[in-house]
């Protein structure tokens, strides 16, 4: 018999938690892993730039929640794509930046609301090129050796045994079952995505990048977000994302420049957002505009600086590397 | 009835069901960056004590379960059941031999206890940590052996039977740890 414990509950805060989470050693290696990113930008002559994390725009994506500042008027942004972008279409040609990014109730032994951001843009770079670059940053970073390349189908083949492209909604959820995976009830049988999403994160991501990391590429088309689709057959999204020891690291786009294909996306991630019971959000923006005059062809990727000094530091929580998490902020 | 939202949900939640209470036990949050949030949970049934797993997505809401904590004093024993009062309301409550579990061992009349109800019915009981319990029978120990990692069996008043240093003999009083059933010390009154 088990009485339940509820001095976690009752008790918001102990007086211990003035003192950070992380170690001096973890602080050490979060400075350090800071300068390989910084020496690594500068050595391939991308410019430092820095933008704002309060905007008026922010990204329209269905399972992305900002903040809101300012009695709604003002973002805190989930990444600082929008105002990099716009450094493209106005002359930038490489630049890098570490920034803090929010996302509303993001929680948990690898999430943090407010955590921090390496982000890139390259003009010029197709999907090869930035996945090679994702790659070497992974490496310098990590010590690990280069990547692995693997399709989003390849990846679910090896792991899940499926054709994440070809299969209906009624094969993803058997091969859910057959690897064992227990499906939410609530996951309707006509939402692809949110199956995918499902084998994806608890069937694949867990297997990938054991030895070395592992870059997936070429994913779903309904799956592109910024990034731009390739036609063949299936088409699919220009988009790649970095895993090591089964951790999402990275995402990168060879970057969508058509505006009136943005706009559509915008609106059909509102449309979902209120489908979903979620307020929608600005679908016009200035990177629209930027798009407009004209966004040069360019790859682009986000890394979370937190899981890799995770990784590195050979912890299994961000709060092991973080002064002050979110519970004790 | 009340629940909780996905976003609520955290280690010590108690939730219903298919009619049965359930203490959250784990709780992972799992994101693609791009994709839909899933919440893994491990959950444990607190009738049956088995553990259950089951994933939830962002917007999905487990039914709270109506559970209460009180203080209840042990009355007397009827057969396989066992009689509490509630020390505020003064409301009875019988709880069945397989609900006192290994409690009995340890109850005496007007004992306080801690009882969690569920749905407004005992659920479990909990006595205190530490009781005080008179030797009923045992053999009589070695004369002078006062060593106490030399043990043998006693019954004590309540009918159960438990592990003593050899010294212990009948009519003493003993200390005993509820949560290991363990002997602590002899007592004077």
């Amino acid at each position: 018999m088990n009485a339940p414990d509820d001095a976690a509950e009752t008790r918001p805060t102990s007086p211990g938690d003035f003192r950070p989470a992380a170690g001096w050693d973890a602080l050490r290696l979060r400075a350090r892993l800071l300068r390989t990113v910084r020496a690594f930008f500068d050595d391939r002559n991308f410019l430092e730039v820095e933008t704002p994390l309060l905007s008026a725009d922010t990204v329209v994506d269905r399972h992305l929640d900002p903040f809101t500042v300012d009695g709604g008027r003002l973002y805190l942004q989930t990444s600082p794509e929008f105002c990099m972008k716009r450094l493209l279409a106005a002359g930038g040609e490489a630049i890098y930046q570490i920034t803090r990014a929010f996302r509303r109730e993001e929680q948990g032994r690898l999430h943090n609301p407010e955590f921090t951001m390496v982000e890139w843009y390259r003009v010029g770079d197709g999907m090869a090129e930035g996945m090679r670059l994702l790659g070497d940053l992974g490496e310098a970073m990590l010590g690990r050796g280069g990547a692995e390349l693997l399709t989003y189908r390849e990846a679910f083949e090896r792991h899940v045994g499926i054709d994440p492209h070809a299969a209906d909604t009624e094969a993803l959820a058997r091969a859910a079952r057959d690897v064992g995976i227990d499906a939410p009830a609530s996951l309707s049988t006509t939402d692809r995505n949110g199956w995918l999403d499902l084998l994806l994160a608890l069937g694949v991501q867990p297997r990938l990048g054991r030895e070395r990391p592992t870059i997936v590429y070429d994913y779903p088309a309904s799956q592109a977000a910024l990034a731009q689709v390739r036609t063949g057959q299936p088409p699919v999204a220009e988009r790649f994302e970095l895993y090591f020891s089964g951790v999402e690291l990275a995402n990168g786009y060879h970057e969508l420049t058509d505006a009136a294909e943005l706009r559509r996306r915008n609106a059909r991630a509102n449309t979902l957002r209120r489908q979903d019971g979620k307020s929608p959000l600005p679908e016009e923006s200035r990177l629209l505009a930027a798009m407009d005059a004209g966004l040069p062809e360019a790859t682009g990727a986000a890394l979370g600086f937190d899981r890799v000094v995770m990784l590195a530091a050979g912890a299994t929580s961000l709060a092991e590397v973080m002064a002050f998490p979110m519970d004790r902020a | 009835m009340a629940s909780y939202n996905t976003s609520e949900f955290r280690k010590g939640l108690k939730v219903q069901l298919d009619g049965d209470p359930y203490l959250m036990i784990e709780c992972n949050f799992v994101k693609p960056g791009k994709g839909q949030a899933m919440y893994k949970c491990r959950l444990r049934n607190l009738i049956r004590n088995t553990v259950l797993d089951r994933t939830y997505k962002s917007g999905d809401s487990i039914e709270a379960a109506d559970i209460e904590e009180i203080a209840a004093q042990y009355l007397y024993r009827q057969g396989d059941q066992f009689v509490f009062m509630d020390d505020e309301t003064f409301e009875q409550y019988e709880l069945t031999a397989a609900q006192v579990d290994d409690a009995w061992k340890y109850l005496k009349e007007g004992m306080k206890c801690s009882m969690i109800l569920f749905n407004g019915g005992p659920l479990t009981l909990t006595p205190p940590n530490h009781v005080v319990l008179k030797v009923e029978y045992c053999e009589p120990g070695a004369k002078g052996n006062t060593a106490s990692n030399v043990t043998k069996p006693v019954t004590v008043e309540t009918g159960a039977e438990m592990s003593c240093p050899s010294f212990v003999e009948v009519g003493d009083l003993i200390r005993v740890d509820t949560r290991t059933g363990e002997y602590i010390e002899r007592v004077k009154e």
